[in-house]
C-alpha cells in the first residue's frame, strides 16, 4: 500500500472525527436555539454572541466534573461502554460519501474514508453494534433505571434493525449495488430513489428515529421515566461521550437518508455538494422539529409500531418491488 | 451467629435477582424527576409491568395540623399557603371560611367578589399548571412552555394584587385586606379574552396527536365504584361519571349566583381527565367575566366594605383604629392575644382545583384551635394509586401521576 495513500486516509479520519466532534457540540447548540424558538422563549444567551459560545462552556464543563464511578459497578464494561457508542457512531462514518470527490492543489480528494463494496451494510452492521454502548453502560451500573433502560435498549434497536434492514432491501435491489457511491451515480441517471420508493423512504425515516432514539422514540434514556437511564449513573466526560455518540449518529443519519433516496450529492458539482448539506440539514432539524411537536410513545407501542406496522409494510414492499422489477 | 452481610439492606433494595421468580423492586422517588414532588412509589415489576404499587408518603410532612394547635387563627393562613402552593389563595379561602363559619360571620359582597376572582385565577393557574407538567411527563415538551407563559401572566396579576406570586396568603378571615388595584380589571380581561385561543393552540397540539392519545386513552382507567371508595373528588370524581362539585351541590361565597357548567365524562381515563380539566379553564374564564361585572356593580352601588364588621373577632378599619380608642384596643387584643371563637366544631369543604379541600376546626373556646384537621383532596389521589398502577407499565405510571394532579404540599401537609 502506497505511503500516499495511507497519509490521506489518515487525514480524512482525523478531519472527520474533528468535524464532527465539533458538529455534535453545535448540534446541541442548534437543538436549544430552535427548540427555544418553537417554544417562545430564547435559548442560550449568555456565553459570547448568541450563546454561541455555550457549547465550549459545555465542554469545558463536561472535561472538568468529577469522573465517578460508583461503588457497585462493573469497573470495566462501565468504563468500556461510552467509548463503544462513540467510536460505533464515527467507525460507520467510515463508508459514507460526505461530499462529491473535488480537486485540491491538483489533487483529487475523495472525501470517504474508504469506499468499500458493501458500504451500507457495514454501516447498518455498525450502526448495530452500536447498541452495546447502552446495553453495557446500562447493565454494568447497578443502577434498576439503567438495567430497566439496557432492557428497552436491546428490544428497541434490536427490532428496528429489522425495519431498517428490510425497509433499505428494496433499494438496494433495485440498484444492485451496496456501494454508497454507486448508489449516488445509479440516481443521477434514474432519478431519487424516494420517487421509485416512497414506502421503503417513510419506513427508513421512522426506523432512523428509533435508532438515534429521538422523540417520539424517545425511550432508552426517557428522562421522565426512567431518569436518563444507561447515563444514570456517568458523570463527566464518560456521559459526554454517550452525548457526542447520539449526535454524531444523528448527523451520519441525516447524511445516510439523503444519499439513499434523495439524490446524495447529485453529479458532484458545487450544486450538488451543497444541496446535499442543504438536505442533511433539513433532516437534522426535522429531528429537532419532531421533538418539538411530539410526546413519548410507550415501549410497548413502539414494539407494536414495529412488529405488526412497520415491519409487515417493509416486507410487502420487498415483494411488490421485486415482481415490479421481474 | 455469624452476621449476615447485608442484614440491614431494605428489602426493596434487590440489585440482584436471587429467585427465578424474583420481581424487581424499583423505587420510584422520592427523588424522581416526574415524582411531582416527593412521592416515593415502591413497584413490583415484572419486566416493565407493574404487579404491586405502594405510594409513600410523608417527605414532606411538616406537621402543619400540629404546628396549627399552637397557632392563633390569623397567624395560622399563611402556613396553609405551603398545602398546595400551587393554587395558594384556595388554602386560605378554605381555612377562612371554616373560622368564619365556626363565628358566623358575614362577609361584605365587594369581598366575596374579590375572593371568588382570585380563587378561579388560582384554579386557572393550576390547571394550567397541570397541563404544562403532565404534556412535559409525556414528552410534549413545547405545551409545558406554552402553558406556563400564561400562568405567567396570571402570577402576574396576582403579584399585583398581594405582591406574591406563589404563596399568596391573600384572603383574611372576615374578607379580604385590600381592594384590587386600578389594573386589575384590564390585566384580567386582556387575559381572558386571549384565553380561548390560548386553550385552541394547547389543543391543537394535543388533542388529535395520536401518539398523546395511545398514551392517553384506556389508560389509567378509574370506574365510579372506584372514585367513590377511594375518596375521590374534583376532577378526578368529575371524569370518573360522577357530576359533583361542591361550587354546585352546596354553593359557597356567591357561586350561586353565576353560571357555569359542571364538564364531566364518564370514561374514567387519563384522556376523559385531561378534558374534563381543559373544560374547566374555559368554564373558569365564563365565571371570571361574571365576576368582572359583579365588581363593577358593587363600585357602582358603592359598597366599599372589604372586612366584615365584627369587633369581637375583626379588627376594625385601619381609620377607626387610628381616632378610636376602644377600636385601638380591641385590635391590640386581636393581634397579642388572637380571636376566640365560641366553643364548637365545624367542617367547611370547598371546591380546591384539585377537589374537595375540607378544613375541620375543633375550637374550645381558646385562642388556639383545640384540634385542626386538614383534608386535602391529593392525599386521596395518591391512595388510589396502589389500586390503579398494577397492570400498566412504568411510562403509564408517570402519566397517571401527572393525570392525578397530585402536589405533594397538600399530601403531607
Amino acid at each position: 500500500m502506497e505511503t500516499a495513500y495511507l497519509i490521506e486516509t489518515v487525514i480524512k479520519i482525523v478531519v472527520i472525527l474533528l468535524i464532527f466532534s465539533a458538529l455534535a457540540g453545535i448540534g446541541t447548540y442548534f437543538e436549544r436555539k430552535v427548540l427555544a424558538f418553537m417554544q417562545r422563549r430564547l435559548g442560550p444567551t449568555n456565553v459570547g454572541p448568541y450563546g454561541l459560545l455555550q457549547v465550549a462552556a459545555d465542554g469545558i464543563k463536561l472535561f472538568t466534573k468529577e469522573d465517578i464511578v460508583p461503588t457497585n459497578v462493573v469497573g470495566r464494561i462501565f468504563k468500556i461502554a461510552p467509548v463503544i457508542t462513540a467510536a460505533t457512531a464515527f467507525m460507520a462514518a467510515a463508508a459514507i460519501p460526505f461530499l462529491p470527490s473535488f480537486t485540491l492543489f491538483g489533487y483529487e480528494v475523495h472525501p470517504i474514508v474508504a469506499d468499500i463494496n458493501i458500504g451500507i451494510l457495514y454501516i447498518l452492521g455498525i450502526m448495530g453494534v452500536g447498541l452495546y454502548g447502552p446495553l453495557l453502560g446500562g447493565m454494568a451500573s447497578a443502577n434498576k433505571f439503567a438495567l430497566l433502560s439496557a432492557a428497552r435498549g436491546a428490544a428497541v434497536f434490536i427490532s428496528y434493525e429489522v425495519v431498517t434492514g428490510l425497509s433499505i432491501l428494496a433499494p438496494i435491489m433495485m440498484v444492485g449495488s451496496l456501494s454508497l457511491i454507486d448508489f449516488n451515480n445509479y440516481q443521477i441517471d434514474n432519478g431519487w430513489i424516494v420517487f421509485a420508493q416512497p414506502v421503503a423512504f417513510i419506513l427508513f425515516w421512522i426506523a432512523a428515529f428509533a435508532e438515534t432514539g429521538r422523540t417520539p422514540f424517545h425511550l432508552i434514556a426517557n428522562d421522565h421515566e426512567i431518569i436518563d437511564g444507561f447515563g444514570t449513573e456517568y458523570s463527566g466526560m464518560r456521559w459526554g461521550l454517550f452525548f457526542i455518540g447520539e449526535y454524531a449518529n444523528m448527523f451520519f443519519i441525516s447524511f445516510v437518508i439523503p444519499l439513499i433516496f434523495l439524490g446524495g450529492y447529485g453529479d458532484g458539482s458545487l450544486l450538488g455538494a451543497l444541496a446535499l448539506l442543504g438536505k442533511v440539514a433539513f433532516f437534522f432539524f426535522f429531528f429537532l422539529w419532531t421533538r418539538a411537536a411530539w410526546p413519548d410513545v410507550r415501549p410497548d407501542q413502539l414494539m407494536w409500531l414495529c412488529w405488526k406496522v412497520l415491519m409487515p409494510i417493509a416486507v410487502l414492499n420487498i415483494l411488490i418491488t421485486a415482481i415490479v422489477m421481474m | 451467629m455469624a452476621q449476615v452481610k447485608n442484614r440491614l439492606t431494605p428489602f426493596f433494595e434487590n440489585i440482584t435477582f436471587d429467585r427465578e421468580d424474583n420481581e424487581m423492586i424499583l423505587n420510584f422517588g422520592p427523588q424522581h424527576p416526574s415524582a411531582h414532588g416527593q412521592l416515593r412509589l415502591m413497584l413490583h415489576l415484572q419486566q416493565e409491568e407493574i404487579t404491586k404499587a405502594h405510594p409513600d408518603v410523608g417527605y414532606l410532612h411538616r406537621g402543619m395540623e400540629k404546628m396549627a394547635e399552637n397557632m392563633i387563627y390569623n397567624e395560622f393562613m399563611p402556613t396553609t399557603d405551603r398545602m398546595d402552593y400551587i393554587a395558594s389563595s384556595s388554602n386560605n379561602y378554605g381555612f377562612a371560611l371554616a373560622v368564619e363559619k365556626l363565628i358566623g360571620l358575614d362577609v361584605p359582597r365587594r369581598a366575596q367578589v374579590i375572593r371568588m376572582m382570585l380563587l378561579e385565577i388560582n384554579r386557572l393557574m393550576s390547571h394550567l399548571f397541570w397541563l404544562a407538567t403532565t404534556a412535559l411527563d409525556i414528552g410534549a415538551m413545547t405545551v409545558f412552555l406554552f402553558a406556563f407563559r400564561e400562568r405567567e401572566y396570571l402570577m402576574d396579576i396576582i403579584e399585583g394584587y398581594c405582591g406574591a406570586r406563589l404563596t399568596h396568603a391573600a384572603i383574611r378571615i372576615g374578607g379580604v385586606p385590600l381592594d384590587i388595584q386600578d389594573n386589575f380589571i384590564t390585566q384580567l380581561r386582556t387575559f381572558l379574552d386571549k384565553l380561548p385561543q390560548n386553550i385552541k393552540d394547547y389543543e391543537d397540539l394535543l388533542d388529535t396527536n395520536r401518539i398523546w392519545l395511545m398514551r392517553m386513552e384506556e389508560v389509567g382507567t378509574i370506574s365510579t365504584e372506584m372514585a367513590l371508595s377511594w375518596g375521590c373528588t374534583g376532577p378526578m370524581l368529575r371524569a370518573s361519571g360522577v357530576k359533583w362539585d361542591i361550587r354546585k351541590e352546596e354553593p359557597y361565597e356567591l357561586y350561586d349566583e353565576v353560571e357555569f357548567e359542571v364538564p364531566y365524562s364518564d370514561k374514567g381515563d387519563n384522556f376523559a381527565r385531561y378534558r374534563v380539566y381543559m373544560q374547566e379553564m374555559r368554564e373558569s374564564a365564563k365565571i371570571l367575566y361574571q365576576t368582572i361585572d359583579m365588581y363593577q356593580e358593587c363600585v357602582k352601588n358603592n359598597q366599599t366594605e372589604l372586612m366584615a364588621h365584627s369587633p369581637k373577632y375583626i379588627s376594625a378599619s385601619k381609620l377607626d383604629i387610628m381616632t378610636q380608642n376602644y377600636s385601638l384596643m380591641q385590635h391590640f387584643v386581636l393581634v397579642t392575644q388572637g380571636m376566640r371563637p365560641p366553643v364548637g366544631e365545624v367542617y367547611v369543604a370547598t371546591e380546591s382545583p384539585k377537589g374537595e379541600l375540607g378544613y375541620y376546626i375543633n375550637s374550645q373556646g381558646g385562642p388556639y384551635p383545640y384540634r385542626l384537621k386538614l383534608r386535602a383532596p391529593s392525599f386521596w389521589h395518591t391512595g388510589i394509586l396502589t389500586d390503579l398502577l398494577p397492570g400498566h407499565y412504568i411510562p403509564d405510571v408517570v402519566s397517571i401521576i401527572g393525570t392525578t394532579n397530585i402536589v405533594f404540599g397538600e399530601v403531607d401537609r
